[in-house]
């Protein structure tokens, strides 16, 4: 037997790479399969009126410009407070905290916080941003509950990204006089940037494409109107599409298809944005 | 000939118990080579990092002593480092150019000083780039990448953005050791001109390039000064013996 082998390795070798090929074929299959069923059923619903117009009829017609608008500002929150708190823990962690068992701590904790079910977190900011500090349930308190879910991916990829700057830009930058801070403005922070840059979106994904956090903390079911001020509640995309798909009887299935299909573009716009930005920066990195 | 640093029996020992230095007293001449050798872990590359404070980035267990350079102790607290670090400008055994274009380069730490005026920067580019012997090579293309250059231009490179500063002192740690034969040629040439206006501390990458460089030479051996002396004297006529085993190729 281990002669027949030996005699014909080059087909035992040939027999194997076929069948990594094809493992690796399949689980492309589900994705590719999910994006093209969600578009085939999901299309015939998109039109101008569905992408600028308010719900009708108990949401059984009309379009959902609340819940794309309410995703956008929910988007757009979470960043503002995840962003710049997440890049500063990252600079703080990779570049200025000593290893001690202190540190060791912060990061197993980060590391841990990104395996909380998101669900924990709605409740989480219910308690404290809807309810301790009387946010109310608004876009500020959801943005707030989906930032620090976002935060534990922010700061990893940030800190991965930033730590993989080489070391010896930093010494020469500080042998030829730089201050701690200015070396990692000039040199490590621009050569780090589209790494960060695209655990920032990344992370922005995820928070946009949840339901759970903002459930109790700044979705809405149905409103007439466009949210004012950060305090008012908001529809949103992923719960609009839960409420479409569960809490409306006769509700025509390719509103809900169409739903989805928005949401997959919303997100996957995101998702190429991030890859263009990655792979421009690789072909244009020094080192 | 005047004394430019006084080190003072310095001592020095990293937290992980690597390399140190013991009790080293020496005295470095202006405007001259001054090479420090011997084998690997013999405190020479600790010397030059101390003598820029660089160690500062380093985990040091303990260190006493004094340095003076100019009369002044630079291991006092109180010093100003990034004064110090434009004075004593340092060229490292890899060349690591900054991932921008050569004439950044060669700007990045007097921008960083504070010189925004455009015709200064641009002297600077050109005089430091001849002194380094590259300004040919490299005066048509100064905004293309540094990266793109060679090992041994990205080593002049090196060598011409500590020149920008205008330093007084230069350490060079092994600056050829990964470079051809004629890279290093042209290395040891822009030496020699450059020790008429610079006072230079070369960590060499080989004993030949020591007696070929030296005007001083001092020999270290796990952390102690062995023998300090004039380059022709040292190796022709070494006193202790362990200076001439080395020089001589029986051990290292």
């Amino acid at each position: 037997m281990k002669r027949i082998l030996a005699r014909n390795r080059h087909l035992v070798q040939r027999l194997g790479f076929t069948g990594i090929t094809l493992m690796a074929v399949l689980t492309v299959i589900p994705i590719v399969a999910v994006v093209i069923y969600i578009l085939i059923q999901g299309a015939p619903a998109i039109s101008w009126e569905f992408l600028s117009g308010f719900p009708r009829d108990g949401m059984r017609a009309g379009g959902i410009l609340p819940a794309i608008v309410g995703t956008l500002y929910l988007t757009v929150g979470t960043a503002v407070f995840s962003v710049p708190l997440g890049i500063a823990a990252a600079i703080y962690l990779s570049e200025y905290a000593a290893d001690t068992p202190l540190t060791r701590t912060i990061r197993i904790a980060i590391i841990n916080l990104a395996g909380i079910p998101s669900v924990v977190y709605g409740l989480f900011g219910l308690g404290l941003f809807v309810l301790f500090l009387k946010f109310g349930t608004s876009i500020l308190a959801a943005s707030l509950t989906l930032s620090i879910m976002t935060l534990p991916v922010i700061i990893s990829t940030a800190e991965e990204s930033l730590r993989s700057v080489p070391q010896a830009f930093r010494t020469v930058s500080i042998s030829l006089g730089a201050t701690r801070w200015q070396t990692i403005r000039r040199i490590v922070l621009k050569e780090a940037l589209p790494g960060i840059l695209t655990g920032v979106i990344l992370g922005l994904e995820r928070a946009a494409g949840e339901t759970a956090p903002i459930l109790f903390t700044g979705a809405a079911f149905f409103l007439p109107r466009l949210p004012h001020t950060p305090f008012d509640a908001t529809m949103a995309l992923p719960y609009h599409l839960f409420v479409i798909s569960t809490q409306v009887p006769e509700m025509p299935i390719q509103i809900q298809y169409g739903t989805a299909l928005v949401l997959l573009a919303f997100v996957l716009t995101m998702n190429l944005i991030a890859t263009v930005i990655r792979s421009r920066a690789r072909a244009k990195r020094q080192w | 000939m005047v004394d430019k640093i006084i080190i003072e029996n310095l001592s020095l020992q990293y937290s992980d118990g690597t390399e140190s230095l013991r009790g080293i007293s020496l005295n470095v001449r202006e405007k001259a080579v001054t090479v420090l050798f011997g084998p690997a872990g013999g405190g020479k590359s600790t010397l030059l990092r101390c003598l820029n404070r660089l160690n500062d980035l380093t985990e040091v267990r303990t260190s006493s002593g004094r340095i003076l350079i100019d009369g002044e102790n630079v291991l006092d607290p109180k010093v100003d480092v990034i004064a110090l670090r434009r004075k004593v400008g340092m060229v490292f055994a890899r060349p690591v150019v900054l991932p921008m274009s050569i004439r950044e380069n060669l700007t990045y730490g007097l921008e960083l000083a504070g010189e925004k005026r455009r015709a200064k920067l641009d002297e600077a580019v050109e005089r430091s780039l001849k002194l380094a012997a590259i300004w040919d090579e490299v005066k048509d293309r100064l905004d293309d990448p540094a990266i793109a250059l060679s090992g041994g231009q990205q080593q002049r490179i090196c060598l011409a953005r500590v020149l920008a500063l205008q330093p007084e002192i230069i350490l060079l740690d092994e600056p050829t050791s990964g470079l051809d034969p004629i890279s290093t040629g042209k290395v040891e040439a822009a030496l020699t001109e450059l020790k008429k206006e610079y006072t230079i501390i070369l960590v060499p990458h080989s004993v030949q390039q020591a007696a070929r460089t030296a005007d001083y030479a001092a020999f270290f051996l796990q952390g102690e000064l062995i023998e300090y002396d004039e380059g022709k004297t040292l190796f022709t006529t070494p006193k202790d013996k362990r200076t001439e085993d080395y020089v001589t190729g029986r051990f290292g």
